[in-house]
């Protein structure tokens, strides 16, 4: 069943936080649990509606998207549009003035000038934060460099408690790159917000865990363990959570032939755990998972993906001090 | 004659000004350079290397006339030579005398060493800024991508 605009407008029942309003979506360790918990009602409710709403109508969504997406800028535009907001867009470098010399800050002045929310995705790490600075409006971080992807956290988050009922108390297991790979770091970050029975890690030998962000993460409390080999703890796991190895991150070609395809998810290893393991990866995959894993009860990823635009509906929102 | 003797008769006492005393041995040019103090300002200024110190075995101290160092420039110092004490001399008097303190936050002084935070990037009035993890072991974060700079890493990070 669906509801309709006013339906959703009049089911109250989800207390508005005020402190997304207005807020910059920098990094997933800026937010609290109650306040993703708050985003998550949001996202069950707009999981419900189909069609497009008029909840953000005379609003202007800018997305400056400065390297190659999918999911990520369509998912936003599809939020956008289906809250009624009109949305701009910059794709790549070549396609705007920044081609012709004109630095970020410039840049985001002028789309804080013609926008009320800024969607960032730039190669450099800290360029949302900078971005954040000088714009007035709020500005979210759709990945900046190597660092953080808070947006893909909230939705891999809350794919879990959608399969799971519960975030907390159960085995994850994060494969791939930990060291270029700024979703499945943000994920992490996310889970160190919960209570999770255990979270393993495993990575190529060049693509670990930086010393300093393991050192944070059990600061926290989050109780991590690095593994050599994702076969050694395949039958604990409830959430296997795989990442691509990011070849464009590397300095060295050479260092990114060392260690591709140093591992793949087949059927096989996935039949070695509980029958209710889930696979959940933040996409693009290119050759880290089997097909046949693809069709497979293992696989979430594709939810995961679905689940984006009613993640990202919510964020949208929220930011913009909209209540339903 | 005492060292102490022959430092005076090296260098006389400032009418106003600042001595950065303490200094560990070795690290004044370094100072100086943070300070962007080249000896074009017209200002007398002295610079002793590796002299006696009973605390320290060695040090460097450096005066310099008609300069009042501003807060922002004394916590600067703290990350190069955390012993040193700064004098502030009016009238050959020493007014005011203190220990440096690490600042909470380090901003423009040392460049972040990862080639793509947003700091180092061309053409962007951006200034690097540095959150202070540990004032005792030097700790650093940056602010915009979270590398971590240690004590190390400063003297070669320094923005001259």
């Amino acid at each position: 069943m669906f509801y309709s605009l006013q339906i959703v407008a009049l089911d109250l029942g989800i207390k508005m936080i005020t402190s997304f309003k207005n807020r910059d979506v920098v990094s997933i360790l800026d937010f609290t649990r109650e306040e993703l918990e708050t985003l998550f009602e949001y996202a069950d409710k707009f999981r419900k509606v189909e069609g497009k709403l008029n909840l953000l109508n005379g609003k202007v969504v800018s997305l400056a998207f400065f390297e190659p997406s999918t999911r990520t800028r369509l998912s936003f535009e599809v939020a956008a549009k289906r809250l009624g907001a009109d949305v701009v867009s910059i794709i790549g470098e070549e396609a705007s003035s920044i081609a012709k010399g004109e630095n970020l800050a410039d840049t985001i002045r002028m789309l804080d000038a013609y926008s009320n929310i800024i969607i960032l995705r730039h190669r450099y790490e800290g360029a949302a934060k900078y971005a954040a600075e000088i714009a007035e409006n709020p500005v979210i971080n759709a990945g900046d460099g190597i660092q953080h992807h808070p947006t893909q956290a909230m939705i891999d988050l809350y794919t879990v408690k959608t399969l799971f009922g519960s975030i907390d108390g159960l085995v994850y297991v994060v494969l791939g790159d930990l060291r270029y790979g700024r979703a499945a770091m943000s994920f992490i970050y996310g889970l160190s917000l919960y209570k999770p029975k255990k979270l393993y890690v495993v990575a190529p030998q060049l693509l670990r865990i930086r010393n300093e962000v393991l050192q944070i993460l059990k600061e926290r409390g989050l109780p991590i363990e690095e593994k050599n080999d994702v076969r050694e703890i395949i039958s604990e796991a409830d959430v296997l959570y795989v990442t691509r190895i990011q070849r464009e991150r590397f300095p060295d070609p050479m260092e990114y032939e060392k260690v591709r395809g140093s591992y793949i998810v087949t059927l096989d290893l996935l039949e070695k755990g509980k029958s209710t393991l889930k696979v959940l990866h933040p996409l693009p995959k290119v050759d880290e998972i089997d097909h046949k894993v693809d069709t497979s009860r293992y696989a979430a990823y594709y939810l995961q993906a679905r689940l984006g635009v009613p993640v990202r509906m919510s964020l949208l929102s929220l930011v913009s001090g909209v209540e339903i | 004659m005492s060292s102490e003797n022959i430092h005076t008769l090296v260098v006389p006492k400032i009418l106003n000004g600042t001595v950065i005393d303490h200094i560990p041995a070795g690290r004044a040019l370094d100072i100086l350079k943070v300070l962007n103090i080249t000896g074009g300002e017209g200002w007398r200024i002295a610079v002793l290397l590796n002299v006696e110190s009973k605390k320290l075995g060695r040090k460097d101290i450096i005066k310099i006339e008609r300069r009042k160092l501003t807060s922002a420039e004394v916590n600067v110092i703290a990350l190069i030579a955390p012993t040193a004490t700064i004098n502030i001399i009016e009238n050959f008097v020493v007014v005011e005398k203190f220990k440096v303190n690490v600042p909470e936050v380090i901003e423009g002084v040392i460049r972040c060493p990862n080639p793509t935070c947003i700091s180092n990037k061309e053409r962007e009035p951006v200034k690097s800024r540095f959150r202070t993890l540990s004032k005792d072991q030097l700790i650093f974060r940056c602010e915009y991508c979270s590398t971590i700079v240690t004590r190390d890493d400063i003297l070669k990070l320094i923005i001259r």
